[in-house]
């Protein structure tokens, strides 16, 4: 940690006094934006409608209404969509490590005579927005390639493609290259395969990596938005990010925000109790997105 | 899914790795012939879902399809019915607008927070999760809380503005304020992951630096300026180019806050995309479409490079 303030001036009854009053701003200025909509959300969410027009500004209200949680829950069928999403998350991040632990464990520790070409290739995709490919791939998961399926309307047509991510091959494989290879070489010897280097010896070392990897997969997972609205159009299988975004059309002002609250707080308390790891992991990995 | 990298935790560059031993010809064989398994899941996926679409995405421009019989060639057909949409025009300006006012607000906010935060002794983890907490709320809701915010009537920030004797401003509802409100929501959800990455970058900077400018009589304002700012250059310069290519795609703020509208105000070239694709059949056009966002994402990481390469030497 280092600071431009210097030493002196933090000594200084005016320069500490000029500190506070700047970071304590800050802090001000953080909690009305990080906290402030979260809490304007909870608020919205047990108010009347009737309160939420009358009384627009009520830090609480008058006659908090819990039961519109429930009643969002059944009524919107909220419960459905989270499942919904829980799934895509679930499915994304298993293929999304599977691919990034096999794919960083051969280019890392095997190093075939062709690794560096399919390892550029994989790195050359990073320069591709998904947004810019998203027709033709809209195109791919009607009818796959090969094998001639149609995964629209299916997860796999979430799944599939959230494994193709460079950057988690990339930080994988990097984690890999700067463990002690050594360590594979004795297992070698001892007679392990293949296999059993990657799953009994690389895999429990990488530990962090592997953390990292899977935080991101889910968090993105869960906000994705405009893939899952192409590829899932069948609205009882649509994750809870689409199904808003129709609801929004349709539901009461007070039932979608109790909805909106209820779909934000999966990945807030996931970001809570894993914040170490992701904003400290953010400084560390650079990783954005 | 942007995604760049600065560093990687306690990795050391590739070069650096043990030598692989020098293996017999056969035994290189058999270790190309399992790599290549582990490699096939990645190979199949990166290939089907990345390096496939990427390649039918250029061949789809030139063709007309309707998912029903086969495609048919149609040479720059797509690419002229494209100019010839008044739309384009519009989607293309307001996309502009759109990353410009981005800039413009979206900025310098995060390095003047960054730094602010570095001077922070105790609870700078309370600072972090607090800054970084607009990021994990999925852009779906953010947009439709802001829309609530937003609201003209009963809104939060007209009643608020009313109490100071301010409004009511139309926000969403006019053509000349909807893209501001656009960027301001989107300002405020994708602000935290670069003051986390600018705050790695300001207190990465030596120490001895400041105390040797405080030595030499610089006040605070010429640390800033002559030793924080010069060793952030390349932060900045790789968030510059990381918020250009992602505002230049933005999609969820216009398709769930306006739709596009007031009078086509919020009209983007992803929205043109996912309209003429998902919404008109218009594949062969979207995918054209994309082709030219592409070209342009690829111009922008282009000058970029070269302007940097000039600006960090100097």
């Amino acid at each position: 940690m280092s600071t431009f303030v210097s030493v002196a001036a933090r000594r200084r009854p005016a320069g500490r006094a000029a500190l506070l009053t700047v970071t304590g701003i800050a802090l001000a200025l953080l909690v009305i934006a990080g906290v402030g909509p979260l809490y304007w959300a909870f608020k919205g969410a047990i108010s009347s409608p009737t309160e939420l027009v009358t009384d627009p500004l009520a830090l609480w209200p008058a006659d908090p209404r819990w039961e519109n949680f429930a009643l969002v829950w059944t009524r919107l069928d909220i419960g459905h969509y989270l499942l919904n999403s829980l799934w895509v998350v679930v499915g994304s991040w298993a293929v999304q490590l599977f691919v990034a632990v096999t794919a960083g464990y051969a280019l890392s520790v095997l190093r075939p005579r062709f690794g560096p070409a399919v390892y550029a290739a994989i790195l050359a995709t990073m320069f591709v927005p998904y947004t810019v490919s998203m027709v033709s791939l809209f195109l791919t998961i009607i009818d796959v390639p090969l094998i001639h399926l149609n995964l629209a309307n299916t997860y796999w047509a979430i799944w599939l493609p959230a494994g193709a991510n460079a950057f988690n091959v990339l930080i994988a494989k990097r984690f890999f290259d700067a463990l002690p290879h050594e360590l594979f070489d004795a297992a070698k010897v001892d007679g392990a395969n293949v296999w059993q280097v990657m799953v009994r010896i690389v895999m429990p070392m990488s530990r962090p990596i592997l953390a990292v990897i899977s935080l991101l997969a889910v968090m993105h997972a869960w906000k994705d938005f405009i893939w899952p609205l192409v590829a899932i159009t069948d609205p009882a299988k649509q994750p809870i990010a689409v199904a808003l975004s129709v609801l929004a059309k349709q539901a009461p002002q007070d039932q979608l925000i109790a909805a909106c609250f209820l779909a934000l707080l999966p990945p807030v308390l996931l970001f809570l109790v894993f914040q170490r790891y992701m904003v400290d992991g953010l400084g560390f990995t650079g990783v954005k997105g | 899914m942007a995604t760049m990298t600065t560093t990687v935790p306690v990795a050391r560059p590739d070069e650096d790795a043990p030598p692989a031993p020098r293996p017999t010809r056969r035994r290189a064989l058999r270790t190309d012939l399992v790599a290549a398994a582990l490699l096939l899941p990645a190979l199949l996926i990166f290939g089907l879902f990345a390096w496939w679409p990427m390649v039918q995405g250029l061949l789809l421009s030139f063709q007309k399809t309707n998912l029903v019989t086969p495609a048919v060639w149609v040479g720059l057909d797509n690419f002229r019915a494209l100019l010839a949409d008044p739309l384009l025009g519009t989607a293309v300006l307001n996309t502009l607008q759109f990353v410009g006012l981005g800039l413009l607000i979206g900025f310098p906010l995060p390095i003047i927070m960054a730094a602010v935060m570095s001077t922070v002794r105790r609870y700078g983890g309370v600072y972090r999760v607090l800054v970084y907490l607009p990021v994990v709320v999925p852009p779906v809701v953010s947009v439709l809380l802001w829309k609530w915010f937003y609201d003209p009537g009963p809104g939060l920030f007209n009643s608020l503005l009313a109490q100071v004797g301010l409004g009511p401003y139309p926000w969403l509802e006019s053509p000349d304020t909807a893209m501001l409100s656009l960027v301001l929501e989107s300002t405020w959800a994708g602000m935290g992951g670069s003051v986390l990455i600018y705050l790695a970058a300001i207190t990465g900077v030596p120490q001895e630096l400041y105390e040797a400018a405080e030595l030499d009589g610089a006040g605070l304002w010429r640390r800033i300026g002559h030793v924080m700012l010069p060793h952030l250059r390349p932060t900045i310069g790789l968030l510059l180019l990381w918020q250009l290519i992602t505002t230049v795609q933005v999609f969820t703020e216009p398709y769930v806050f306006t739709g596009g509208g007031p009078k086509n105000a919020t009209v983007t070239v992803l929205l043109l995309i996912f309209r003429k694709g998902f919404q008109q059949g218009q594949y062969g056009q979207a995918a054209a479409l994309a082709f030219l966002l592409a070209l342009a994402l690829a111009a922008l990481s282009f000058v970029y490079l070269r302007a940097t390469r000039r600006w960090s030497q100097s």
